[in-house]
This record gives C-alpha cells, sequence and structure tokens, in this order.
C-alpha cells in the first residue's frame, strides 16, 4: 500500500524530473563537503615529508596494491601494510628486508637505496593515519562500532 | 562494421570475458602456487584480469545499447561514425593497456592500474558514446522508458566518477591518504553502480522484449526502483571504508542508505517470471534461463551484501575474501548472466540462427558447469574470509600463519575458478563461433 502510494507520487507530472535534479544537488552538495573536510582527518600530517611524498608513487609505480592492502583495501596476496612499521615484532628493518629482497611470494624490485628510503618514509606516514584491522572495538546496539584505541 | 557496430561490440565483448577468465584462473592458481606461470607474475596478472572482465562487462553492455536503439527503440542512431570512432579508441587504448602491464607500466590505482595518461582516451571514447547516445534518444525525451533512463544514468555517472577515480593527480588529495581514499572509493562505489545501471537497464530491456510487454519498463515500480538505485550509487559507497578513519557522518549515511537496489529489481524479475508467457519463454529460452540465474545469484548477493554492510560484522569481513565473494558473485553471478542473457538475445535476433538440439545442449552444459562452479568458487571465499576475519581479530594470528590455515578453502576456490573458466567457454562459444560465421558472410 506504501509502495503502490509512494510510486503514484514518483509518476505524477514532471515529478521524475524534480526528483531526479534533487538528487544531483543532493549528490554535488555532498561531494562537495567529503572534498573540502577530508583532510580534518589526517592524522598522520606531521609525517608527510617530501620523501613520503615519491614513496607513495612508486607504491603505485610498483603496483603494491595489487597484492597488499592499506586500511584493509587491495590485493589479497600480501600483508596489511597499514601499520606494519609500528607493529610489534615488524618495524622499519623488518619492512626494509621485504622491499630490498623479496620473498617467496613477493619479486624482488630490484630497487635503489633512495628508493626503500621513500616507500619506509611513506609507510611511516601511512601508519601514523589510522589503524588497521581494528582489535580493539566496542559494537553499539545499533551495529556500528567503537574504536576503542587510536593513533 | 558501419551497419553492425553493435555486434562488433558483441563480438568483442566475448573475447574479453574468455580472456579475464583466462587471467582471473592463472591468478586463482598463482594465490596458492606461488612459482605457477611465473612468465606472468600476479602482480601483471591480477590487473590483466580486471580490465578483460570490466571490458566484457561494457562492452556487452554498449554494444546492447548500440543494437537496441535503432532496432527496437525506433531511434535511429544520431552518429555512426563516432560509434565507430568509439570502438576503435576501445581496441587501441585497449591494446595499449594490455602492453603497459606487460612491460609493467603501471599507474597503480587499484583496478584502473595503467599509466595515467591512458585514462583520456577512455575519457573521450564515453563523451562520444555520451554525446551520441543523448543526440539520439533526446528524440523521444519525456517518454523514456525506464531503460533509457539507466542508460543514460549509467553514462553521465561513468563520465563523473572515471574523472574522480582521477583527483589523486592533484596534490591536495594525493598528500592526504584519508582523504585520497574516501574520494577513490566514492569514486569506484559510484563507478560501480554506474555500471550496474548500464547492466540493469538491459536486464529490463531484455525481460520486457521476452515477455513482449511494454509495460514492464515504463511501471511505476520500475522508476521507484531506478530512483533507489540511483540514491544507493549517490550516497552507498562508504561501507568500502567503514575502517578508514574519515568522518564520522559518511559511515553512517552509507549504513542507512544499505543495498535496497537489488532488492527492487530482484522483485520486478520475480513478479515478471511468475507471468511469463510459455511460448514467448520457449522461443526466447537461453536468454530466460540466463536471466533466471541472475535472479537467485541476486538472492544471494543480497544476504551477503546486507550482513556485510552491518558494521559490527564489516569489521570481520572486510579486508578478507568474503569481499571478493560479493564482487564475484555481482560480477559473474549477476551482471555476467544478465549480460550473456543480451548477448545471446541479440545473437539470435541478428543471425536468425536456431541453435540445434546438440548445440542447446553444449550451451545448457556450459551453463549448469559455469553455475554450479561458481557456487562451490563463492561459498569457498566465504568460508575463507570468515576464517581470515576470526583469526585476524580474535585469535590475532600473523598473515602468513593465516594464509597456511585458509589455503584448503583457496585450493577448492582455485579449482572451481577453473570449472567458471570452462562452463562460460562452452557457454559462450558457440554464440562467437556464430557471430564470426554471420560477420564473414556479410
Amino acid at each position: 500500500m506504501i509502495n503502490k502510494t509512494l510510486a503514484n507520487f514518483i509518476m505524477s507530472g514532471n515529478l521524475k524530473r524534480v526528483i531526479f535534479w534533487s538528487l544531483v544537488l543532493l549528490f554535488i552538495t555532498n561531494t562537495a563537503i567529503i572534498y573540502c573536510s577530508g583532510s580534518d582527518y589526517d592524522f598522520g600530517k606531521a609525517f608527510l615529508t617530501e620523501d613520503s611524498k615519491k614513496g607513495k608513487l612508486l607504491f603505485q609505480e610498483y603496483n603494491c596494491i595489487s597484492c597488499h592492502q592499506l586500511y584493509g583495501l587491495g590485493g589479497y596476496m600480501g600483508a596489511d601494510l597499514t601499520n606494519v612499521i609500528s607493529t610489534a615484532g615488524k618495524g622499519k628493518t623488518y619492512a626494509k628486508s621485504f622491499i630490498s629482497y623479496g620473498t617467496e611470494r613477493m619479486p624482488n624490485f630490484h630497487l635503489n637505496q633512495d628508493q626503500i628510503k621513500a616507500l619506509l618514509a611513506y609507510l611511516t606516514y601511512v601508519d601514523k593515519t589510522g589503524i588497521s584491522p581494528v582489535i580493539n572495538f566496542e559494537v553499539k546496539w545499533d551495529g556500528t562500532i567503537m574504536q576503542k584505541e587510536s593513533r | 562494421m558501419r551497419k553492425e557496430i553493435g555486434i562488433i561490440f558483441i563480438l568483442l565483448s566475448i573475447v574479453a570475458l574468455l580472456g579475464g577468465l583466462f587471467f582471473g584462473s592463472v591468478c586463482a592458481f598463482q594465490f596458492v602456487f606461488p612459482d605457477f606461470f611465473e612468465l606472468l607474475p600476479f602482480f601483471k596478472n591480477r590487473p590483466l584480469h580486471v580490465s578483460f572482465v570490466v571490458s566484457w562487462i561494457f562492452l556487452s553492455a554498449v554494444g546492447g545499447i548500440y543494437y537496441y536503439l535503432p532496432k527496437y527503440c525506433e531511434l535511429s542512431l544520431f552518429s555512426r561514425k563516432m560509434a565507430v570512432i568509439h570502438i576503435w579508441f576501445f581496441v587501441i587504448t585497449g591494446i595499449l593497456i594490455i602492453g603497459s602491464y606487460l612491460f609493467g607500466k603501471f599507474g597503480g590505482r587499484e583496478y584502473w592500474e595503467f599509466p595515467a595518461i591512458l585514462a583520456i582516451p577512455i575519457f573521450i571514447s564515453w563523451l562520444l558514446f555520451g554525446i551520441n547516445y543523448f543526440k539520439t534518444v533526446v528524440k523521444k525525451v519525456g517518454q523514456w522508458p525506464v531503460y533509457l533512463w539507466m542508460w543514460a544514468t549509467g553514462i553521465c555517472f561513468f563520465l563523473f566518477t572515471f574523472t574522480e577515480a582521477y583527483l589523486w593527480i592533484f596534490p591536495y588529495f594525493r598528500d592526504n591518504l584519508i582523504l585520497d581514499l574516501t574520494v577513490q572509493w566514492k569514486a569506484y562505489g559510484a563507478l560501480v553502480g554506474s555500471w550496474n545501471m548500464l547492466v540493469y537497464g538491459t536486464a529490463i530491456f531484455v525481460m520486457e522484449r521476452v515477455k513482449g510487454d511494454g509495460g514492464v519498463a515504463k511501471s511505476k515500480l520500475a522508476f521507484l526502483m531506478y530512483f533507489l538505485g540511483l540514491f544507493n550509487l549517490m550516497f552507498g559507497w562508504a561501507h568500502h571504508i567503514y575502517i578508514v578513519p574519515t568522518a564520522p557522518w559518511i559511515r553512517y549515511l552509507s549504513y542507512a542508505v544499505s543495498m535496497t537496489e537489488l532488492l527492487i529489481l530482484a522483485k520486478i524479475m520475480w513478479d515478471w517470471k511468475s507471468s511469463l508467457k510459455e511460448a514467448k519463454k520457449d522461443f526466447y529460452f537461453l536468454p530466460y534461463r540466463f536471466l533466471v540465474a541472475s535472479e537467485i545469484w541476486i538472492f544471494l548477493n543480497i544476504v551477503l551484501a546486507i550482513l556485510i554492510s552491518i558494521p559490527a560484522i564489516n569489521i570481520y569481513t572486510h579486508g578478507t575474501h568474503i569481499t571478493v565473494a560479493h564482487a564475484m558473485g555481482s560480477t559473474i553471478g549477476i551482471n555476467t548472466m544478465i549480460l550473456l542473457s543480451s548477448v545471446l538475445f541479440i545473437i539470435s535476433d541478428v543471425t536468425k540462427y536456431e541453435f540445434s538440439k546438440k548445440e542447446k545442449k553444449t550451451i545448457r552444459i556450459g551453463f549448469w558447469i559455469t553455475n554450479v562452479s561458481l557456487l562451490i568458487f563463492w561459498l569457498c571465499l566465504i568460508l575463507a574470509g570468515a576464517e581470515k576475519g576470526k583469526l585476524t581479530i580474535e585469535n590475532q594470528l600473523p598473515f602468513q600463519v593465516i594464509m597456511e590455515k585458509i589455503n584448503p578453502y583457496l585450493v577448492s576456490f582455485a579449482i572451481a575458478g577453473l570449472g567458471v573458466f570452462i562452463g562460460l567457454l562452452l557457454t559462450t562459444a558457440l554464440p562467437l563461433l556464430t557471430i564470426i560465421n554471420y560477420l564473414r558472410k556479410k
């Protein structure tokens, strides 16, 4: 019944165009807010250096994301690298040896020292932006979660 | 070629599908046997697989639109020349993209992993397609059935989201990881929504033909579904980035929007099936079979999509193979079944060739092998993902240990993937040969 009433409302006159353009307007507003406010949440800003910027481009140039993840986004062949720098038992030396020599699954890309330094600087910046995966959390009544730890 | 532009797109789309399946199968085996096919390492293979599959979806959907507009919508194409230029852009850019992957030249953004410069010809080709489409359909503006709205929306949002996906080239976006990830997945979420508009528009068009009732595409429910789909496309993308520390309202909005698009489509298709006329169904037996399969996959993926869009569950499933199961279930189970239905409809329509009993049997066997293998493939990914999520969050085991524990599921997934490849090869080989023979005779 509710569906039918709603459907009749939608089909009347030029309402289709009104709904369409209203949604477009909302979409543009939403997009603008996201573009302008996104930078408020960069907790790693202090670690953004020229090296880390170069490291990001190298990360893309060697298509690292086809195997690795950042914040659980990316490939499934390798580990999530978001916090590889600060995880106990890992850290910069651990990451450096992987980047320098590869593993059974990861090719050796024969990077030079400057490139390795840039990639490590990028991973250091990434590490400071947040936590992935989130281990300590509390489930709220509405199915959302509250993260218990932060950077 | 001038007359058969839609058919050329369909021919290329089947080739792209088979290419995507080949590289996908190799990827799956490289997952469990890292030394497998060393000639083409995983980091080159995966983008090849993704690009071929995305090409299959776009080529078959676009080919259908080029074919249906003049043939069934009484709308002669605004410019055949533009359509020919469109296809040449597509082919040449496609070859350049394959070359860039093989030579290890990457742009390195997930899904669009080719060098950013190659995005320009892709954008131009879609712009040409968009101009051609709107100049063609403008003649009937005001009386558009829902599929014309959906195709129009799909084209516009592809152009917007494809551009948005390249905002990373500006330091303002690139130098802030959180903003970059948010905008990237905002673009990708809506991009998938835009191709869904093209695919679901095609589904409604084919169901209207099979049913022989023009009312389906002008029904109130169809428009209600379209607007809900559009709402979802615009605001329902953030379930991809629940874990990214972005503004909380972005996550809450997406959670609230949820996945209503597939639910409504499933309802329409269900209503349609129950009222289908037997005679028409027999005539279009093969397209009908694939549409029915897509209904079942819609149902399975709705359940999965709703579950993983709940943040408390998403925290366990995000970054696991459950996300892959959702993506594969949608692209193979839903999109590919719908698009194969459209491809088979077009082939029988244009060639007037009726498959013999033996040929129909081959396609039917392919259909069953595909669907059974896909079900095993999908379940293996879900089990692997559930195990990975539990071992990561609750047991906090290292990545390598987790991968060893889920290896049996991944071996089964690779074998089932091979089954999907064989099944779709059997399904598409005869239609592909039929088109080739038809074009040769022309």
